[in-house]
């Protein structure tokens, strides 16, 4: 298959609308001690808590995690999309510098969307069904950049094109029930791309897909952000995805990072015990299959009940008594950062 | 001779998904007839598992009704321990279906809610009248969840009060309360997150070790397949493309389906991998490909892929459908 080079924007006679670009010291993305609340009958609920990290431009960040972890309220948290009455309760989300975390009305409206491209597990929720997708695009590059009616439409055949739809003249007119849906994903990451963001944060963009139109996908929006340089979080639960796409992986449980750190260190010489359980359990190629799964006891503590301490600390097989009574600090190990108390300690054998 | 437990032979299935006979007749339209399980052939030895993996729309949910007698074949036939489950009802066929269960793929939508587990386990157990007092199926009930990893005492709890990985646990209780012989799994596990996929998965394989049970395994992940089957067969569009042993199939696939399939599960070692992927997409089912229904996505293919659909061959024990797999397992093209 023929995918068109993002370089023919200039055959088409579309200039590149310029952007704000972040300067060099500062990272694109930074989110520091984000808490999420949720006030409910029951108690005050703490889906986020206390959630850093750095993301730089052209760079992928996974965002790895099993269900309830909190990674797609992060998400959501930064660009501004949480449900009410889930709220930011402290800390702060900069993008290029810039506080995000408290805007409204038009401002949200301009970085939500226009810097921030999004895509979501379910095509067919993020389209709007009534509407053709080549309108829907224009529509997009319209709201966001400072362009005429008839470049809009340029544009948007431009943004099919590169995401290798075929026929895209034609299928400019067409309804997302038209499209299949691997072509569907790729019409939405058309769309989040239109209104040229500095960031994509994609949300399980691939869950809903087989693994051949999942690999075709991951690897159209792992080529387009690195021509542009755009910075993309990558929010999934497959350990498989996350190594072949992201540059960086930060690990979540239960709202909080366990580990942040450069993707092969992180999933090779992991340090926090719930990585490495985590990496233990899933299924591997290269593994012996005659030797039974690592298994982690237990599962995911509901929100309602979240251990004191670190939060694993119930499900790991290393705890000390510290961990059940104070939050590990941030630790540097290797290349990594590390929230556990006893990941810097040198393991003992399990079985002496 | 192997002893074996279940054989399926021939078996096809198609579904009429026309519309209404007004609209066919006003806009001209012809009847359309799915043909979801095409021809598809395959046994399982008493005491191991089959694997079917496919993407979706490969008829891999339909072969696992179609097995259980839940659907009628329109063509073929099932035998499990020599007897036809989709026959009538008759003392036989009763007695057959204590010993084939189910484990569902969503561990929410399976469970009654209003039911407490205990009564939900011993459901089985009761309709089979295995035991008729109702002290001894309770205990029954006790014994079946610490098999699964559970306490007796969740009994009086109701389902909503358990995770994910706990409610499959209860879900493969209720499928042992019979006493089964044959299980057969539908994605068991892709409901659940990785470290709880684990449990389940090890105690499935306990399980089967400890019961000398059979399982069909069905899923779309081939390393949680790899980690479980003995034997796999590979769907295509309702169509076997490849059935190997386990080893045969990963070490050396040959279909170019499986190849392809092989080639793009994200791997946690694959650091920065770049796939070669074939770019298409799994066409409509309703209007499938001529000829092998792979050709349009597949680099080997020539007129002939188009034209004939390919017979089976049997290569090194394996069984492949595809005009060129001699080639392919020769090594004399290349992919």
């Amino acid at each position: 298959m023929s995918i068109p080079n993002a370089s023919s924007a200039s055959a088409t006679g579309v200039q590149p609308v310029s952007r704000p670009s972040s300067s060099h010291d500062e990272p694109l993305l930074a989110v520091e001690d984000l808490v999420v609340e949720i006030p409910t009958r029951r108690g005050l609920l703490r889906p986020v808590d206390g959630v850093s990290f750095e993301l730089n431009a052209g760079e992928i960040l996974g965002v790895v995690g099993e269900s309830g972890a909190g990674k797609s309220i992060t998400g959501a948290a930064i660009i501004g999309l949480l449900e009410r009455p889930a709220r930011i309760a402290s800390g702060s989300v900069r993008l290029a510098g810039k506080r995000i975390d408290n805007l409204t009305g038009d401002d949200l409206r301009r970085v939500r969307g226009g810097e921030i491209g999004t895509v979501f597990q379910d095509p067919s929720t993020s389209l709007n069904p009534l509407q053709r997708i080549g309108d829907q695009l224009a529509e997009t590059a319209r709201q966001h950049l400072d362009i005429s009616r008839a470049e809009s439409r340029d544009r948007a055949l431009l943004a099919l094109q590169e995401v290798g739809i075929p026929a895209a003249a034609e299928r400019l007119d067409a309804y997302p029930h038209e499209f299949s849906g691997g072509m569907r994903q790729r019409v939405v990451i058309a769309l989040a791309l239109i209104g040229e963001p500095v960031l994509v944060i994609a949300d399980e963009p691939t869950t809903a897909l087989d693994v051949s139109v999942q690999a075709q996908v991951l690897t159209l929006l792992k080529r387009l952000c690195l021509e542009r340089g755009t910075g993309v979080m990558m929010i999934t639960h497959d350990m498989g995805v996350i190594a072949e796409t992201t540059d960086r992986v930060a690990v979540m449980y239960a709202g909080r990072v366990a580990e942040i750190g450069p993707t092969p260190s992180v999933l090779v010489n992991a340090a926090h015990p719930y990585t490495r359980g985590l990496m233990a359990s899933t299924p591997n190629p290269a593994s012996d299959v005659a030797e039974g799964l690592v298994q982690i006891p237990g599962a995911m503590p509901g929100l309602l009940s979240i251990p004191a301490g670190c939060a694993f600390h119930p499900r790991c097989d290393r705890a000390v008594p510290d961990c059940k009574q104070k939050r590990p600090p941030r630790e540097t190990i290797n290349d990594s950062d590390v929230w556990c108390w006893v990941a810097s300690q040198p393991q003992q054998a399990r079985h002496d | 001779m192997t002893d074996i437990m279940v054989e399926v032979s021939g078996l096809t299935r198609r579904f009429d998904v026309s519309s209404p006979w007004l609209n066919r007749l006003l806009q001209r339209e012809p009847r359309r007839i799915l043909t979801a399980v095409d021809d598809v052939s395959f046994s399982i030895a008493r005491g191991s598992t089959y694997a079917l993996v496919g993407e979706s729309g490969s008829g891999k949910s339909t072969i696992a009704k179609l097995v259980l007698g839940l659907l009628k074949p329109t063509a073929g036939q099932v035998l499990v321990d020599g007897s036809d489950l989709s026959a009538t009802a008759t003392a036989a066929s009763d007695a057959l279906r204590r010993r084939v269960q189910m484990i569902f793929q969503d561990p929410y939508a399976s469970l009654n809610p209003r039911w407490r587990v205990g009564d939900i386990i011993s459901e089985p157990i009761e309709v089979f009248g295995l035991e008729p007092d109702a002290g001894a199926r309770a205990r029954r009930v006790a014994e079946l969840l610490d098999q699964v990893g559970l306490a007796a005492s969740d009994a009086t709890k109701f389902p909503h009060q358990f995770s994910g990985g706990q409610r499959q646990r209860i879900g493969i209780a209720r499928a042992l309360a019979s006493r089964p012989e044959f299980i057969v799994c539908d994605e068991p596990t892709s409901a659940l997150d990785v470290s709880v996929q684990a449990q389940v998965l090890n105690l499935m394989r306990d399980l089967q070790s400890e019961l000398g049970l059979t399982y069909l395994f069905i899923s779309h992940d081939l390393s949680v397949v790899r980690y479980m089957a003995d034997q796999v067969g590979v769907l295509y569009l309702g169509r076997l493309v490849e059935t190997a042993t386990r080893d045969a199939l990963f070490e050396a696939p040959c279909h170019p389906y499986t190849r392809m399939l092989l080639d793009a599960a994200p791997r946690i070692d694959g650091f920065g991998r770049e796939h070669q992927t074939d770019g298409g997409e799994i066409p409509d089912p309703i209007n499938p490909p001529s000829g092998c229904h792979y050709h349009p996505r597949c680099a080997l293919a020539t007129e002939r892929c188009r034209v004939e659909v390919p017979a089976v061959s049997n290569l090194e024990g394996r069984q492949v459908v595809c005009h060129e797999a001699t080639q392919i397992l020769s090594g004399s093209v290349d992919l």
